[in-house]
């Protein structure tokens, strides 16, 4: 009976040794999920940020740089307490929230080293640095954040925070991992991908306890990061912060634009805020403070705020005029204010008139033969077709649509079209008297600041605009910029219909913005007034100087001002002398826009 | 004294595969603790490595003892050395040095052994000359009941230590009752309820379980003849199993919480990959990184980076799976299937029954070692803590292995010697 039990014990033998050595090819052979774990266990990749890129002014001055800040790393597997409560007082943090963070490193990895307490400040490290020999699995990296010479340009330059999950998930490149930093606003924003630079990656080997082992394979896969590109801005610093001096404590915008190239000279968002605020360790706190203030800090006003442009609207009328041959300069309309009320100027007026003295139903009759031209015998069918016909030359002056600066966020405006008539009023429910206020640019005409200051780029080209654009050069190359800023856009006026307006315009200021008017420097400009349902209207003006070589086209926004000839015109005409000149010497001007007091 | 040895009588292909795999361990647990950032050589005696070819060369005078020494002696010896080590594992309790709660070691200062290991050749050779009579019948219950006597007073003492992995050791020498006759329904009985234990641990609804035993055995009743006393045996196991089934979950919430992670581990890695589960899961990853053929010898990073716990003891398998792959694997379990096919072919050819009986006793140590040992390292078997022949670093276990092994050949070399009273 026992006679086949050795033969079974062989049996057996050669099964267990079959067993094992199938068992192991497939976790050694088949599967190679194995040889992953092992390389995430052993081979720790560290990433080496590079330096983002450094934002100069258009002459070269810095606008934003890089500092050097601390994070608090813990390898949890090495990490223990004894004396909670000193530990605490060292490292100045807050019991709940070692805790959490203690907990999501260990949830993170036992033996990776976590991110314990972010962005300590250069005179915290100095403290803590002599402890740290104490608090075995602790240590110290390094990176930066951003700095600010001038507290100025925040809405322009933008701010850098953690990458959301939202934004990861967008990433189809791979490129951003958790914790990284991403340009979130403004130029930061825009210019992302030129400014960051790339990573670079140390693989080094480390064994259970994190401690470095060497060099994964001599280092074969490593890679040095590549530092951000510079960028040059197109943003005058001197006049950025003076024109920020000038709208400290009030509401609203100022774009300045060069108007042959279509660089902006300055950006303005008031109530605006220190951009060091959005930076380091109290970006969260401060954020939360700036986003729940009632003045809106955080709001970029001169690309998403949105007014009726008013009395300027008119320039753009008359020049559409022009260039159909509807209107002449000897064209007369009579100031009847019956149509619409106007002010006390004298009457009939031709179109240097209409624009000097801004007359309203001078342009509510040249609106309507723009608008009914007979075309069809049905005067809704006849409106119609005027308003498109109509719409798309105003179009071409950048309104109605974001004009593409480099900037996020940016908003279009809008110029209604017959669809939208039709919409509120039913079809064929609608004519002229229906929408004339668009003659006078009220009703359902909005524009942002930018648009308004790309008009006055507008009327100082005579006829062309480049869209309006933050960057100058990348490394010192203007050739680099993306390449539509260097694309010129025809509104389709001829050249030769501007000269009435300029002159018009340049006659303007002496009857309706008297402040604005500067001695030695021709400016040519045009108020306006944006009414505001909620209050007190707002100040609008723009502006181009010198009149016969502009250099610099302007629109100041202020908001519950009042009148477009005193706040406005005051800040705009302030801002143009700084520019040309260097600086300001109608000090009396200067203190009469800093006090703010322009109602009464 | 006469000389009875003739060389080449000797199983020089056993020694062959002895020093093989006695250097393969050398120069793993070499790789096992060193470190290239501060590299020392593999005869540095600061290092286990030297330490352990002081282990070897020891081992080398101990073969030449046992070889050179009567091959009657151990048979002379059985019974006394059995007693012996009883004595020393009673003692371990009270004059032993404790370590993690285990109290597993004696002697003086920093030579110390292990009775337990020991222990282990003194048991089959005391098993041995109790069951070499031509009276002995492992088929009948007196001595059946006898022979687990002389196997269980061991194991409780272990137990007493506790060394639970130790202990297990003594039960793989029913392997060598299997041989010497001890009935198969017992292994099959054993086999399917290892089986069904492991079914009701793996399985989350107890009732599945329980329903396929009842179906299995009706089958059984119903197939071939039936007849009253086969329905009542075939129904009273089947209700034993289910009564298993259901119970084991309590059983196993009653033992030790230690033992109760591995086994349940063994079952789902991914429970706690950084408390229960680590040996495993590292291990599993160091083994299963090494591919084919291995990152190459000393380029290990699981293993050379302490990952593994207790790689160059009982977890020196993981060195070389990491560093040579499955190649490496494929060698050395040959080398042992080889080894325990040899011991098998000598036993047999023994012309007496003790030797026959040792012979078998020294596979089935050697077999349950190899088999769990590795079996623990990918995660086929709970983790344990029992070196793997030969290979894992440690003095007592080197020794006493040598020692079970070349008794076993010095008996073989000397059998021409010895009378025929096989049976």
């Amino acid at each position: 009976m026992t006679d086949k039990r050795p033969q079974i014990i062989i049996i057996v033998i050669f099964l267990v040794g079959f067993v094992l050595l199938a068992k192991l090819f497939s976790i050694q052979v088949l599967d190679d999920s194995f040889t992953k774990k092992a390389e995430r266990n052993a081979v720790q990749r560290i990433v080496d940020h590079p330096y983002r890129g450094l934002i100069y002014d258009r002459n070269g001055k810095l606008l934003v740089y890089n500092n050097p800040i601390f994070d608090l790393m813990v390898v949890p597997k090495e990490f223990a307490l004894e004396d909670t409560t000193r530990f605490l007082e060292i490292f100045k943090i807050e019991k709940e929230e070692l805790e959490e963070r203690y907990e999501a490193a260990r949830k993170y990895s036992w033996v990776k080293p976590s991110i314990l307490k972010k962005q300590i400040s250069t005179t915290d490290f100095a403290k803590i640095q002599d402890y740290l020999i104490d608090y075995p699995g602790l240590f110290i990296t390094t990176r930066s954040v951003r700095s600010y010479p001038e507290p100025i340009g925040s809405h322009a330059l933008g701010y850098i925070g953690e990458i959301s999950g939202r934004a990861l998930e967008r990433d189809t490149t791979d490129y951003y991992k958790q914790g990284d930093y991403v340009g979130l606003s403004g130029m930061e924003r825009y210019y992302e991908s030129l400014l960051r630079g790339v990573k670079g990656a140390k693989y080094k080997m480390v064994n259970v306890r994190g401690i470095d082992k060497g060099p994964f394979k001599d280092g074969i896969y490593d890679t040095a990061s590549v530092e951000g590109l510079n960028i040059t801005s197109t943003l005058d610093m001197d006049l950025q912060k003076y024109g920020e001096m000038l709208m400290q404590g009030k509401t609203g915008s100022v774009v300045a634009i060069e108007p042959k190239t279509g660089e902006i000279l300055s950006m303005i968002s008031a109530p605006f805020y220190n951009p060091n605020d959005l930076t380091g360790a109290d970006f969260g706190k401060n954020y939360q403070a700036l986003n729940s203030l009632p003045t809106k800090p955080l709001f970029n006003r001169p690309i998403m705020a949105m007014y009726p442009p008013g009395s300027i609207f008119k320039i753009v009328q008359s020049l559409i005029g022009l260039q159909e041959g509807i209107l002449f300069p000897e064209t007369t309309f009579a100031c009847n204010r019956s149509l619409v009320a106007c002010h006390n100027h004298p009457s009939p007026v031709n179109l240097f008139g209409a624009i000097r003295n801004s007359c309203n139903p001078y342009y509510h009759q040249a609106f309507r033969r723009m608008i009914n031209q007979e075309v069809s015998s049905n005067t809704y069918k006849d409106t119609e077709i005027g308003l498109t016909a109509w719409k798309e030359k105003v179009e071409k002056f950048g309104l109605g649509s974001a004009l593409g600066m480099d900037m996020s966020g940016e908003l279009g405006g809008s110029i209604p079209s017959s669809q939208y008539y039709d919409k509120v009023y039913g079809e064929g429910r609608w004519k002229y008297s229906t929408i004339y206020s668009l003659s006078i640019g009220q009703g359902e005409l909005q524009v942002t600041p930018l648009q308004m200051a790309n008009l006055a780029a507008i009327f100082a080209n005579k006829g062309y605009y480049y869209t309006p654009h933050l960057i100058k050069a990348v490394n010192g190359d203007p050739d680099e910029i993306p390449a539509k800023f260097r694309e010129r856009h025809n509104v389709g006026v001829d050249a030769k219909h501007f000269d009435l307006i300029q002159d018009a315009m340049a006659e303007a200021i002496y009857g309706t913005a008297a402040r604005a008017v500067i001695d030695d420097i021709v400016l040519a400009g045009k108020t306006g007034t944006a009414q505001n349902p909620h209050g007190e209207d707002h100040s609008v003006f723009i502006a181009f100087a010198p009149k016969d070589d502009p250099k610099i086209a302007i629109a100041v926004y202020v908001e519950n001002a009042g009148w477009g000839g005193r706040a406005a015109a005051s800040t705009a005409s302030l801002m143009i002398e700084k520019y040309l000149r260097g600086e300001v010497l109608r000090e009396g001007l200067q203190e009469y826009v800093l006090a703010g007091d322009f109602i009464y | 004294m006469r000389q009875d040895i003739q060389v080449n009588r000797i199983d020089w292909v056993t020694i062959l595969i002895y020093f093989a795999l006695v250097f393969i361990g050398w120069f793993n647990i070499y790789a096992a603790v060193y470190d290239g950032q501060d590299a020392k050589s593999i005869f540095d005696l600061s290092i286990n490595s030297g330490i352990q070819l002081v282990w070897i060369g020891t081992s080398v005078v101990l073969i030449i003892l046992i070889m050179a020494a009567d091959y009657r002696l151990f048979e002379n010896l059985a019974i006394p050395l059995y007693l012996l080590f009883l004595v020393l594992l009673i003692l371990t309790p009270f004059v032993g040095k404790e370590v993690n709660g285990q109290v597993l070691s004696i002697g003086v200062g920093s030579f110390r052994i292990q009775p337990g290991e020991f222990a282990k050749f003194a048991t089959a050779l005391a098993l041995a000359k109790f069951m070499e009579r031509p009276t002995f019948d492992l088929s009948k219950v007196k001595y059946q009941i006898r022979a687990f006597a002389i196997l269980m007073v061991p194991v409780v003492l272990i137990l007493l230590q506790p060394d639970t992995g130790t202990a297990m050791v003594y039960f793989s020498l029913l392997i060598m009752f299997y041989r010497e006759g001890f009935p198969s329904k017992y292994y099959l009985l054993g086999i399917g309820m290892i089986a069904i234990v492991l079914l009701s641990l793996g399985i989350e609804n107890n009732l599945y379980l329980a329903v396929a035993i009842g179906a299995i055995c009706l089958f059984l009743i119903l197939l071939g003849k039936r007849s009253w006393q086969k329905t009542i045996v075939f129904s009273l196991i089947g209700l034993g199993l289910i009564g298993i089934t259901y119970s084991i979950d309590f059983v196993v919430s009653k033992l030790p919480s230690h033992q109760q992670n591995r086994i349940m581990v063994l079952f789902n890695p991914d429970i706690d990959p950084l408390g229960v589960g680590w040996n495993v899961t590292q291990s599993k990853i160091a083994i299963g990184s090494g591919g084919m053929f291995g990152k190459g010898y000393l380029q290990g990073t699981q293993t050379k980076f302490d990952f593994v716990p207790e790689q160059h003891t009982d977890f020196i398998f993981c060195t070389l799976g990491e560093e040579f792959g499955w190649f490496g694997s494929l060698v050395v379990i040959s080398l042992f299937v080889a080894l325990l096919v040899r011991i098998v072919i000598m036993a047999e050819r023994q012309k007496n029954r003790f030797s026959r009986i040792y012979g078998y006793s020294v596979l089935s140590i050697l077999m349950f070692h190899f088999m769990v040992n590795i079996a623990m390292t990918i995660g086929l078997f709970p983790v344990v803590g029992i070196p793997l022949p030969f290979l894992s670093y440690g003095g007592s276990s080197l020794w006493s292995f040598t020692v079970l092994l070349f008794i076993f050949i010095k008996m073989d070399a000397s059998r021409a010697s010895q009378l025929g009273r096989l049976s």
